[in-house]
């Protein structure tokens, strides 16, 4: 549907975006997930058309359009700051783009009345966008992109501006609305727990390359380095280096001793470091030392963060400087772990929990 | 010890200083009015009596109607033009990087702040030598040498702070750029237009020099005003010409300074 070929971007001297290769489906919610710097805005406008690319190709259904201006591409955008025309009100907004394809002025009406439906503010055709809030001016950038029926809409950061209640909702809508149209979305946002919301795919960018396209459970469950594990919710890192005996395989991880390696991806030589990451809610938390068969080290409990539904113990262990952050369900009634700060603790973890990855 | 009232409290102070200058500022000019109403001839205090016979005495001078037509007329052309050559030289200076810009830009403003007298004895020479007859069209060129820098000046804020967005939004849309300035960057920057059509009306209706150096045998209401100082007889008249005349430039810019106001805040229509 949409393929981003060697796609390069330089201003000056800062390299944008560069070498970036992507293939976007028809019908898929693709994300574009990045830190402020990452590109993943410059590559986003160089698919609407606002900057030019300085190397690559970029086609929507085999038809070359990196040298089109934006109003000769099928693709409509909602911006960040939603541009919705301060002189016109709603039903002009929503029915900007419809002008120039020449339709009776019954046919416009209607058309725009089923968006308005469709985005949950009929009757507000004749506000001035000024009379909007926040998530209204959203939903009519949302109309007055959709009611192109472009193959493919491109959402800048679109609910970055929004409290995060309306955000949640509207992430829903959005994702939704997604489904009913089948149409190509491709959003631009730097938060992960928004990308892993909605998403069908995810591209994770850093100074400009796409380090990794994968699914939401994909990059979370196997985050291919550090920086994408870091990124896509919480992590612990542990320096750790892996050495063969005989049949297996093991790593000697820092704080958590000798793990036995099995099947896991990652290096096979021997004494190579490897960075060994571990999810705060694969680890157990136990107030009384486990029984031998299962891993386990002790340790101390230094802070805790309650966050409602679960907390988060964070952890001294010997032989490493940072806590391991540890997440538990908060159980109703029983807080066991109120006050907990300096307890001993047992951490226990199953071999599933075990992430190899590159060090870089 | 006073209560203390925080950072941000009134400073009264500064306040009746502030006071203190506009009325200083405005004196000279609050004495035209108060005189136009004068029945005395002689402007000197007590004054004599209410009057408005030197408002009825305007009505019936030829000359000066003549004069306040030329006014108008050169106004209006020079405003409408010097508007439209000044937005696309500001759109473009607030869009695009060049090399030497801002230089060229500090050139563009210089007529500003040059001695009008130095401009129309430079404009007079020109024209002479390209042979050009003197008539109110080459007071029309004198007056736009000295509004496109103002009209500049008043339009350059207004496009540098206008939200780029929109115009990306509407050739995201599908319209090709003309129509794009068309359907949005006009109607959406059109406060500031007719702001500066106004700013640059009063400036040309007011000037004097480049009118003294580059007109023929029409003249122009100021220099209608110039010429009747001669007769003192004439003076009440005249002080109640230049009432008016205050009166007009006062809601002309004042006009202009609250549109400049409603553009800026009517434009941010994305985000609070």
């Amino acid at each position: 549907m949409i393929s981003v070929r060697k796609v390069s971007k330089s201003f000056g001297r800062v390299q944008a975006v560069q070498d970036v290769s992507l293939e976007i489906r028809a019908g898929e919610f693709f994300s574009l997930l990045g830190a402020s710097g990452s590109g993943k805005t410059t590559l986003l406008r160089m698919i609407a058309g606002f900057e030019a690319v300085t190397a690559g190709q970029i086609l929507i259904e085999g038809q070359e359009m990196q040298d089109l201006p934006p109003h000769l591409r099928p693709i409509n955008m909602v911006f960040q700051n939603y541009a919705i025309f301060p002189h016109l009100n709603v039903h002009d907004n929503i029915a900007y783009g419809l002008q120039r394809l020449r339709l009776p002025k019954v046919d416009q009406a209607r058309m725009v009345d089923e968006m308005l439906e469709m985005i949950a503010l009929s009757g507000y055709g004749m506000r001035k966008a000024s009379q909007l809030s926040g998530g209204q001016m959203q939903r009519v950038a949302l109309a007055r992109a959709l009611i192109l029926k472009p193959k493919v809409l491109l959402l800048d950061e679109p609910l970055g501006a929004l409290d995060k209640q309306l955000r949640e909702q509207m992430q829903l809508e959005l994702r939704g609305l997604q489904k009913q149209l089948g149409i190509t979305f491709i959003l631009v946002t730097h938060d992960q727990e928004e990308a892993l919301t909605l998403s069908d795919r995810v591209a994770v960018m850093a100074n400009g390359w796409v380090i990794q396209v994968d699914t939401p459970a994909g990059l979370y469950d196997h985050p291919k380095n550090r920086q994408v594990a870091g990124f896509v919710g919480t992590m612990n890192f542990f320096d750790a280096v892996v050495s063969v005996h005989g049949q297996d395989r093991v790593a000697d991880v820092a704080g958590l001793g000798r793990q036995m390696l099995n099947g896991q991806a990652g290096p096979h030589g021997n004494c190579a470091k490897v960075l060994v990451a571990i999810r705060p809610e694969s680890l157990v938390l136990s107030s009384t030392e486990p029984g031998p068969g299962k891993p386990s080290v002790p340790g101390k409990v230094e802070a805790r963060q309650y966050l409602g539904g679960r907390q988060i113990l964070h952890v001294a262990v010997e032989g490493r400087a940072t806590p391991v952050a540890v997440s538990t369900f908060a159980h109703r009634g029983e807080d066991s772990w109120a006050g907990s700060e300096g307890r001993p603790v047992w951490l226990t973890w199953g071999p599933e929990a075990i992430n190899v990855i590159d060090p870089d | 010890m006073a209560r203390y009232t925080g950072f941000h409290a009134p400073n009264h102070t500064l306040a009746i200083y502030a006071a203190v200058f506009a009325f200083v500022l405005y004196l000279p000019i609050l004495f035209i009015p108060i005189f136009s109403f004068n029945s005395g001839v002689y402007v000197k205090f007590p004054l004599e009596g209410f009057t408005l016979q030197w408002y009825v005495n305007l009505l019936g001078r030829e000359p000066l109607k003549a004069a306040f037509w030329n006014s108008v007329k050169i106004a209006a052309a020079v405003s409408v033009l010097s508007t439209v050559i000044a937005v696309p030289a500001a759109l473009a200076i607030a869009r695009y990087r060049m090399p030497g810009k801002a230089p060229a830009v500090s050139f563009m403003m210089l007529p500003l702040v040059l001695p009008g007298l130095i401009m129309g004895v430079a404009l007079l020479g020109l024209l002479n030598r390209m042979g050009v007859t003197l008539s109110l069209v080459t007071v029309t060129i004198g007056h736009m040498v000295i509004c496109l820098p103002y009209a500049i000046s008043v339009l350059l804020p207004r496009f540098i702070g206008f939200n780029r967005s929109l115009e990306e939004a509407s050739a995201d849309l599908g319209e090709p750029p003309l129509r794009t300035f068309w359907r949005v960057t006009l109607p959406c920057n059109y406060p500031g237009i007719l702001a500066c059509v106004l700013m640059t009306f009063t400036i040309s209706f007011d000037e004097y020099f480049m009118a003294f150096f580059l007109s023929g045998p029409k003249s122009t209401l100021p220099m209608y005003i110039w010429g009747q100082l001669r007769f003192p007889q004439d003076f009440p008249s005249l002080l109640a010409l230049s009432t008016l005349i205050l009166l007009f430039s006062f809601v002309l810019i004042f006009t202009s300074l609250r549109l400049s106001k409603v553009g800026q805040t009517a434009q941010t229509g994305a985000l609070k």
